[in-house]
């Protein structure tokens, strides 16, 4: 099966990004001859070395040469594993419009540096963006390291320097590939010139980055979108044959049509149906055409029936009664404004654009302006610009269901619309509570204790790593040891928690996120308290690791990831479970290791290989790394 | 279960999205249809968003008169099964009444004249959101459209005046004598659209398919004999195994030597092709470079 993967580029001019993309569709064969003999006449006809495949792609050049608008460009190739959508958008700040636009569905951000010139104002600004927009995962592309002698001391110092910077922001998943795309090294074939490079080539990269479990799998969110009653004549309708509705009369059927924004839904479900409030069951759910579905999850166009008759229309939100989105018609947002023609004041109304929701809402307070190069923020600003972002209050003039952006893209966004042009000219990504599950009037709660008055500094090291690939022992060993120095440690073991904590998650990416997510936040909890937790957990995907080393970063807690690198034969030979075993059966799917993949940390702060000896070995090396 | 969409359902979904959200917010949408095979994926993915509802919009065919006959018996059978109206505006009807003057000579084409037709049309249709097939693959003009593209009063684009658009939150707001042509296919490429057509076995005209037909070769294109077009001096008529990549004004459009007489023969010539479908077969975009953006500008599809 193939899957669709959203990227946007962004870089400055000259980077080279044209030509990397031109070299992209180029080598995965995305270009058609007719196109590309049309390239390699204009480069002869310039007298150029090499057949510039920047032309490829040239659109937003020509634009920038005439003085046009500049606008995002999608340009789409594909592979076996994955079609690809690129939005490409141009990188100079006074285009910072368009690089949101194309940020806004992409699920990878590729930023481009010239090597010679390391990290810009520019890339920071477009690695803050990327991350503003909640692109889950970032690849930086270190370009033209043919000009620096493929020197691996240049594209290392770059690397620290971009991440040392992305630190500040929230960025879940960051990689870094040495490329020339003026030759090709490093972009869908491995560059035989940095033979120290051991990473994949950026092509390879983009085929296998883990997007599956990006999305909201664990909150259902279903904004009714649309109405179906086949008893009510259709407006294109002829005089053909008319269908009848599903079982029973077609009279009473009625259908809740929608994209799910969250979570999955199933027949049986229990829901409840927001703003009214009333709750019903499932009755069933279909895809387009009318197929019978089992469940239906984010991001897919379905049509849900429930066993009561309610009143429900556009823009109700149906929910799980017991996880529900924020209910408020005061909503803090981050915005970029897009107008050229007015700009944002307090006090301005606009129609908010949100899930299926219309409504319209003032500007109650400019809280701040910030500086997308510098991330000062500047609360003495009267408004907004053209390509300015700031942190507003909106007031609605009736509530809105939604969740913060950072938690779900699709019910933390909006767009502003300028009631007196029609025109677009925000887009608004919403902030608030951190905490999913917690109602709207629960509010965090300050202690009176300080951190630092607690008798010692808590914090989490983490172990990960296939199964069977000693974590749990090297993890007792651990624990063993700090509790004998006198420190307060407490082990918290993946397969122990599953009996209690998280008994009702399976092993599906939702689930695991959600698993990863828990134990970090117990965790956090010890850690706060003054104790070393001690967490072995397989927790393969990288996204949701560096999730919980964000949230203790934020929490100003330390996060110790160890990474316990025992090869997946050696893993598979000890097999203290059996449940290699029965993975390779087919009795056991989704097996990390042998059916789903385990993602390696990418800087992890210990890795601990078989080399390095045997469990207490291990725990001393983890001991000398937290350094108590 | 691991809760992924193949690419074709991701896009499929995505079109759904859309034909929602204008049969929701628009009072008269029209989708336009053509017989060709973005239009007939494009009333197939429709006729799935609303299911088991008939279409809540007409589908409606701009029909230069120059039509092979496979296409109208197709158009006319497939608005029949799916119930819906078909609303026929005639370039013709533009050219008795004198708003167009038709090019004469044996290379005259009515491409042209249909955007006189199609404006005409929806004024007169009242139609304020109007459904096109068309992909942002096909050329460089489309691909920096939007999905919900805004027209003035006089059906004009303006591509150094759009609106942005993110997620998907369409802004569909106009004023009365406007109108937004929404583009559902935008992000499907020509390989997307013929995975499509068999994963869904959505039945097209025989045209797409090789048959044998009589054919002449004209500017390094292959041309149907038809009733509608003029064989020049030197150009000479021999009978070919040909198919179809689009289908569009018969003076125009040409076809392609292909034994493909099934969907998956097809997609086999699609994923392999090494020339764009418009590069190939289609003499009205080869005029000029820029030759799709001056006539996006002036309402075209
Ligand atoms: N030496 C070298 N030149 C490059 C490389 N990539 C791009 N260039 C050159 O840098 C210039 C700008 O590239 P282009 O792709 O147009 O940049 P854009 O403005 O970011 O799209 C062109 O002259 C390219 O040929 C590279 O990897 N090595």
């Amino acid at each position: 099966m193939s899957e669709l993967l959203r990227l946007a580029t962004a870089g400055s001019v000259d980077d080279g990004k044209s030509t990397l993309i031109g070299r992209l569709l180029y080598d995965s064969k995305a270009i058609f001859s007719d196109q590309l003999e049309a390239v390699e006449r204009t480069s002869r006809e310039r007298g150029d070395e090499y057949t510039d495949l920047a032309l490829l792609t040239d659109g937003l050049r020509a634009e920038r040469e005439q003085g046009i608008t500049i606008d995002v460009a999608y340009r789409y190739f594909a592979t076996p594993r994955r079609k690809f959508i690129i939005a490409d958008t141009p990188g100079h700040i006074q285009y910072t419009r368009n690089m949101v636009t194309g940020a806004s569905t992409a699920d990878v951000a590729l930023i481009l540096l010239d090597a010679r010139q390391g990290v810009l104002e520019q890339s920071r600004r477009h690695a803050f963006i990327a991350s503003l927009l909640g692109i889950p995962h970032m690849v930086v592309c270190v370009n033209k390291m043919d000009l620096v002698g493929w020197s691996r001391q240049t594209f290392e110092e770059i690397r620290d320097q971009f991440r040392s910077f992305a630190m500040k922001l929230e960025v879940h998943d960051l990689s870094f590939v040495p490329v020339s795309a003026l030759h090709g090294d490093n972009v869908v074939a491995r560059s035989g010139s940095m033979p120290w490079f051991d990473g994949p080539p950026l092509l390879h990269h983009l085929e296998n980055v883990h997007i599956a479990s990006d999305r909201d799998l664990v909150n259902a969110r279903f904004p009714v979108q649309y109405v179906i009653r086949p008893q009510q004549l259709g407006r294109g309708a002829g005089t053909g044959d008319r269908r009848p509705g599903p079982g029973g009369d077609p009279a009473d059927y009625r259908g809740y049509a929608g994209t799910v924004a969250g979570g999955v839904i199933k027949a049986g479900d229990e829901v409840v149906v927001l703003p009214s409030g009333f709750t019903s069951h499932v009755a069933e759910v279909r895809a387009p055409g009318g197929a019978v579905l089992e469940e239906a999850f984010a991001s897919q166009a379905v049509t849900i029936r429930l066993t009561d008759e309610l009143d429900i229309s556009r823009g109700d939100m149906i929910c799980r009664p017991n996880n529900r989105p924020v209910l408020s018609a005061d909503i803090d947002a981050m915005v970029c404004w897009f107008s050229d023609r007015s700009s944002l004041r307090p006090g301005a109304r606009y129609l908010v654009r949100h899930t299926t929701r219309s409504v319209t809402a003032t500007v109650e307070t400019l809280d701040y302006r910030l500086d997308v190069n510098t991330l000062h923020r500047d609360d003495t600003a009267g408004g907004l610009e053209l390509n300015e972002i700031g942190r507003v209050k909106l007031r609605a003039q009736s509530p809105l269901m939604f969740d913060p952006y950072r938690r779900n893209r699709a019910t933390g966004s909006l767009i502003l619309v300028d009631p007196a042009t029609n025109n677009t000219v925000a887009a608004g990504m919403i902030l608030g509570a951190e905490q999913p599950r917690v109602a709207p009037n629960v509010t965090w709660h300050p202690t009176a204790v300080q951190r630092s008055e607690r008798r010692s500094a808590g914090l989490t090291v983490w172990f990960t790593g296939l199964s069977g690939s000693g974590k749990s022992t090297v993890a007792v060993e651990v624990e063993r040891l700090l509790v004998a120095s006198g420190r307060t440690a407490y082990l918290l073991d993946g397969d122990n928690l599953r009996h209690g904590l998280n008994a009702d998650l399976g092993f599906g990416p939702a689930d695991r996120a959600e698993n990863v997510r828990r134990v970090g936040e117990v965790a956090k909890l010890f850690a706060d308290a003054g104790s070393v937790a001690v967490v072995s957990l397989v927790s393969p995907y990288r996204a949701d690791r560096n999730r919980v080393r964000t949230s203790h970063e934020a929490a100003g807690l330390r996060f110790v990831e160890v990474f316990v690198d025992t090869p997946l034969e050696i893993c598979e030979a000890r097999d203290p479970k059996g449940l290699y075993a029965r993975a390779r059966a087919g009795q056991i799917a989704g097996f990390t290791g042998v059916d789903d993949p385990y993602e390696p940390p990418d800087t992890p702060d210990l890795t601990l290989r078989p080399g390095h000896g045997g469990p207490s070995a291990m725990a001393q090396l983890v001991i000398a790394r937290l350094g108590l | 279960m691991t809760y992924e969409l193949s690419h074709l359902r991701a896009l499929e979904a995505e079109a759904v999205h859309i034909f929602r959200e204008v049969a929701a917010g628009f009072e008269r949408p029209v989708l336009l249809f053509s017989g060709g095979k973005d239009s007939v994926v494009m009333l197939h993915v429709a006729a799935k968003a609303f299911w088991p509802a008939p279409l809540p919009f007409p589908v409606l065919h701009v029909d230069t008169g120059h039509n092979l006959a496979e296409v109208i018996e197709f158009r006319d059978r497939a608005v029949q099964r799916l119930g819906v109206r078909l609303e026929v505006a005639r370039v013709q009807d533009d050219i008795d009444s004198g708003r167009v003057a038709e090019d004469t000579g044996p290379r005259a084409s009515r491409n042209r004249l249909q955007t006189t037709t199609l404006l005409r049309a929806i004024s007169e249709g009242r139609y304020d959101a109007v459904f096109g097939g068309a992909r942002r693959d096909e050329e460089k003009a489309r691909a920096k459209e939007r999905v919900f593209s805004f027209r003035d009063e006089f059906g004009q684009w303006d591509p150094k005046n759009q609106r942005p658009e993110l997620w998907n939150l369409y802004n569909g707001a106009h004023r009365r004598g406007e109108h937004i042509r929404v583009f559902p296919l935008s992000n499907w490429t020509e390989l997307d659209i013929w995975q499509y057509i068999a994963e869904e076995a959505v039945e097209l005209p025989s045209l797409y398919f090789a048959h044998r037909r009589p054919v002449f070769e004209r500017d390094g294109m292959l041309l149907a004999v038809s009733p509608f077009v003029t064989v020049l001096e030197g150009e000479e008529v021999f009978e070919a195994t040909v198919r179809f990549r689009t289908i569009g004004d018969a003076t125009c459009t040409g076809c392609v030597e292909s034994a493909a007489s099934d969907v998956d023969a097809v997609v086999a010539e699609v994923a392999a092709s090494r020339l764009t479908e418009r590069g190939a077969t289609r003499a009205d975009d080869r005029i000029s470079e820029a030759g799709m953006e001056d006539r996006k500008r002036e309402g075209y599809f």
